[in-house]
Formats: structure tokens, C-alpha cells, sequence
């Protein structure tokens, strides 16, 4: 299910995409407005991610799209040397991250503006968005240098 | 009590040799299950005919490839469990059950795979993912990012175990120097003729930090099977039963997500383990060796902890100076394990277990051998348990 599409840098890209339908759309759509939204019960006012159609703490149906800081911390991270998957074969090494949100979420993303073998476990980051297609924005972190 | 204690055994095990290169069509793990399947029924002294039971394992080959070449004409029961490597526990629980219910009389467990020859985990792309059971966040939310290896994610959880508990890279090192001192005791073994120290250890280039090459298990070529039936039934047969003591499932919750977890070091087998054990009414200090389902060195750590042979956070510890060797305080992988012996999707923990039960694994032997764990652990996380005796 990888797409070819050209990138806002005019270059070809065929990473993988997320399929774009039900509540994962809602979330990408959001990032394509560089909002980074997650969901939170209406009932029980639970944030959570990744989405789901039902509340795990209370079982409501019912949520918000609720606007996040996009501040957070890095939680835990891996530094990949030797890729896997061929069409990150050219981004060795980095350093997928699970970054810990403000709001209690926790999510996958990817650190641009720091080396790899640099991050540190609570290091504080913010989030920017990456088009990486026209269909498709990618929510990142970036370093915060001078963190409030 | 339990209605399944102690009342399900394995009777036949059989496997085909384990390889890193086959002239084999390796466009389907057919060949390589028939293979396994034929010499586990043989090796219970039992025909094709008699299997009734076929419990495939998910994503290769199903029920009717198997029974169609085995000639299996009445096919009573048959049931696949989405859990990945914890698979071949799944299939435990359900091949006990269904004999001691009377769904089916003897129930065979396959599994295999050209995971060497044929296409590789580590090439695993989104529509492999989309088959997992977890996969659609995978897809969605992991893959877009670059994390799409199961080297890379519970590369995550390790690092995050160093950074909560100080665990070092030289512990995960003594999960793979162990394993593989046992792989140089079986002929099996693909690695048997390839020492590793913790310097060589060490030396081996990093994948996905913190995991080097040697904490990873080994893609091969091959299959196992083994063959369930009850107690009684097992007295007419060739082989010593080895009982099924006790058998257990869990699932991390959320089982498709590994990385947005409350406590991300609890696994299926953190619960499934103290149910297991309740059934076979043993403790952990009674189990003398354990066949731990090893993708990578720091879930065996991991594991360990878990179902409570150490606390958790001294599973490093545990593993260092020899604890998880031949002679230490709990044998660990005599097989050598995924690492060392050959990833056959932990298929091959329970033939070890059945060979140390029976008492024929050679100069790997542990001595007097009564009680032993297989754990599996699948997708992100799930879990399998079986306590097995003799
Ligand atoms: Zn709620």
C-alpha cells in the first residue's frame, strides 16, 4: 500500500503511507491543517491516541478532536544503523521516537533537527509538520533549545 | 482445579533439519509442515489417518493443504489463533482442550517456514502488517515514521528497561553468549560450529540501537510439528507422554500498540504465567529449565521478569555470570534457541522441551529434567505459557 508521490521538494517518494480512511484520516487531515489533534472522551475526558471508536475507560462512543500543545518529551527511541525496509535504505541512521505529549499521549514520530546519537531520554520537543506529499503531512518534533 | 491439568500430553514431535539455503520452492511453507507433520505422527507410533485435529499456525499454511496431503479424510477440529509467535502455545491450550472435551482424538501442531530462503521478517512491508493482528497501527502510525521491523520496536523497550533499570548492552550479550554455548552442544543448531564470547558480542555491528546483530534471532529454513492427545490414549503409543501441566494465554493491553502502553514492560505472559502455574500448581522455583521465545536477547530478559523468576528490573542480573546456562540457576534456551539454533517460530522451544523430558537431549542434557516452561510471544507482545512435565 506504498503510493508514489512527489514531494513539496519536487522528489519521488514511495515510503509507506497510512491508509487513509475512518478515524486515521481524521487524525492526518488535521495534521494536513498542521494541527496536531487527538481524541478525548466527551464522557470521561480521557486524550488518547491512537484513535479508537470506543472510550477503553468508559466505553463512550462520544469524543473530541481536542488541539494539542505539540509539546512534549522524548519517552523512549531507537537509532536504526542498518535499515530494514528499502525505502529508508537513504535516511540511515535516524531515530524513530516515542514522544510523550503534555496531554499524557504518547505517539511515533521521527526527530529532525538533532543527530541521532544526541538525544536524551526527557529531552523537550515541539512539533512541525512535514508535507511529505501533497496528500499527506507528517506530524514531526523538533529539539526546543530553550525550553519554558 | 482445572479440567485440563494434567490430562492433555505431547506424543510425537518431529521436525525437518533446520537451513540458511534450500533448492526448495520456497513460495509457500508447505513442504517444510508435511515434512515436520509426517515425522511427528511417525514418531508417535500413529498413521496419517489417525489425526483428526489440525491446528495450522497463522499466515502459512491452513488446515486443508495439510490434511489434503496427509490424506486426512475426516478432519474433526481444526482453529488458528492470530498471535503470531504465540501461536504454538495457543494451539496448545486448543489441542488440549479439544482432546480432553472429545472434539478431536489426536490433534497435530505444525509449523514452518523459508524464513532464510523465501522472503524475510526484516522485509516485512505494510501488507504483511496488515495481516498482524496490530497491524493497522503499524500501518498507520509506526510505518510513516520508518519504524517497520520488529527489530526496531522492542529495540524501544529494551532501551527503555536500560534507562529505568541501568540493564547494560553486556547483559543483553549473556542472553546471546548462553544461547549460543548451548547451540555448540546440539547438532541441530545452525550457529553449533560458531563460538561467541562477549567480546565478539559486543564487536557485532548495531542494527537499531541498542540491538546489535547477535540479539537478533536467526531467519531459517525449516519446520516442526508435534502431535496432542489425552492421557489415556497416549498409553498405547511409542513414546513416553510428556504431560501438559498447565497452559495459559495473555495479551498486553493495547495488544496492537507497544509503544503507548501504561506499563510498557507487561506482557501477555505477565498474566498468562501465574495462571499457568496456578493450573499445574507449581511454582516458579520448581520449573528446571524454561524454553523462552527469544525474537531478541532483551525478551528473554524481559520475560524472565515477568513471569517471576526474578523481579523485574534484575532480570540483567539474572542473566549475567552464567545464570541462564547449563548448570546455572535456571538453564535457559538449551536449545540455543531463535538466536542460535534457527527461528522457527518457537515451533522448535517445544521440541527441546519434549527431548529434555524424555530425557534424550544428548550432552545438553539437564540432569533429572522434571518440569519445564516453553513461553511464546507474538505480534507486539502476546503470550503463551506451558508448564510441561514428565
Ligand atoms: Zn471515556
Amino acid at each position: 500500500m506504498t503510493s508514489t508521490d512527489t514531494t513539496t521538494a519536487g522528489k519521488e517518494t514511495s515510503k509507506p503511507t497510512p491508509q487513509m480512511e475512518g478515524t486515521t484520516k481524521e487524525f492526518y487531515d488535521f495534521c494536513q491543517k498542521k494541527e496536531l489533534r487527538f481524541q478525548c472522551c466527551s464522557n470521561c475526558k480521557q486524550w488518547r491516541h491512537v484513535p479508537r471508536l470506543m472510550c477503553a475507560e468508559c466505553g463512550s462512543w462520544e469524543w473530541q478532536w481536542l488541539r494539542s500543545s505539540g509539546r512534549g518529551k522524548v519517552f523512549t527511541w531507537t537509532v536504526v544503523e542498518r535499515p530494514m525496509h528499502p525505502d529508508f535504505v537513504e535516511d540511515v541512521p535516524y531515530a524513530p521516537v516515542v514522544i510523550e505529549l503534555e496531554e499524557g499521549v504518547r505517539m511515533v514520530s521521527w526527530l529532525s533537527n538533532c543527530d541521532p546519537h544526541e538525544i536524551t531520554r526527557g529531552m523537550p520537543v515541539e512539533v512541525e509538520f512535514d508535507a511529505v506529499s501533497e496528500q499527506l503531512t507528517l506530524p514531526k518534533f523538533k529539539r526546543r533549545n530553550n525550553p519554558l | 482445579m482445572s479440567a485440563l491439568q494434567n490430562e492433555a500430553c505431547i506424543v510425537g514431535i518431529g521436525q525437518t533439519p533446520f537451513l540458511r539455503g534450500t533448492d526448495d520452492d520456497c513460495s509457500s511453507s508447505l513442504r517444510v509442515e508435511l515434512q515436520a507433520c509426517e515425522a511427528a505422527i511417525k514418531d508417535a507410533g500413529l498413521s496419517n489417518k489417525d489425526i483428526d485435529g489440525i491446528l495450522p499456525f497463522y499466515g502459512l499454511s491452513i488446515a486443508e493443504d495439510l490434511a489434503v496431503n496427509l490424506g486426512v479424510r475426516d478432519l474433526a477440529y481444526q482453529a488458528t489463533s492470530h498471535v503470531g509467535g504465540a501461536g504454538p502455545g495457543a494451539s496448545v491450550a486448543n489441542a488440549a482442550n479439544a482432546v480432553v472435551a472429545g472434539l478431536a482424538n489426536y490433534v497435530i501442531i505444525p509449523g514452518g517456514w523459508y524464513g532464510y530462503s523465501g522472503r524475510r521478517v526484516r522485509q516485512i512491508v505494510v501488507q504483511d502488517v496488515n495481516a498482524m493482528s496490530g497491524g493497522k497501527t503499524a500501518r498507520d502510525f509506526y510505518f510513516p515514521f520508518g519504524l517497520t521491523a520488529p527489530v526496531q520496536w522492542f529495540s524501544f523497550i529494551a532501551r527503555l528497561h536500560m534507562m529505568e533499570f541501568g540493564t547494560k548492552p553486556e547483559h543483553l550479550g549473556a542472553v546471546a553468549v548462553a544461547q549460543r554455548k548451548h547451540a555448540q552442544l546440539n547438532p541441530n543448531a545452525l550457529l553449533r560450529d560458531k563460538p561467541l564470547d562477549m567480546a565478539g558480542y559486543l564487536a557485532s555491528p548495531m542494527i537499531s540501537d541498542p540491538y546489535r546483530m547477535f540479539d537478533c534471532s536467526l531467519e531459517a529454513d525449516g519446520g516442526c510439528a508435534f502431535v496432542v492427545t489425552t492421557k489415556e490414549r497416549a498409553r498405547d503409543l511409542a513414546q513416553t507422554p510428556i504431560n501438559i501441566l498447565g497452559i495459559a494465554q495473555g495479551q498486553p493491553f493495547p495488544a496492537d500498540d507497544i509503544l503507548t502502553r501504561e506499563d510498557p514492560f507487561h506482557l501477555g505472559v505477565t498474566d498468562a504465567a501465574p495462571r499457568a502455574f496456578g493450573m499445574a500448581g507449581i511454582e516458579a522455583k520448581d520449573v528446571d529449565f524454561a524454553e523462552i521465545y527469544d525474537p531478541f536477547t532483551f525478551q528473554v530478559i524481559q520475560q524472565l521478569e515477568e513471569i517471576g523468576f526474578c523481579e523485574r528490573g534484575s532480570g540483567g542480573d539474572f542473566v549475567a555470570d552464567g545464570g541462564i546456562e547449563l548448570g546455572g540457576k535456571l538453564p535457559v534456551n538449551t536449545h540455543g534457541g531463535l538466536l542460535s539454533e534457527a527461528h522457527v517460530l518457537g515451533m522448535n522451544h517445544y521440541i527441546e522441551a519434549v527431548q529434555q523430558l524424555r530425557g534424550n537431549a544428548g550432552e545438553r542434557q539437564v540432569k533429572d529434567a522434571e518440569i519445564g516452561i516453553v513461553t511464546g510471544f507474538g505480534d507486539f507482545g502476546d503470550g503463551a505459557i506451558a508448564v510441561l512435565g514428565r
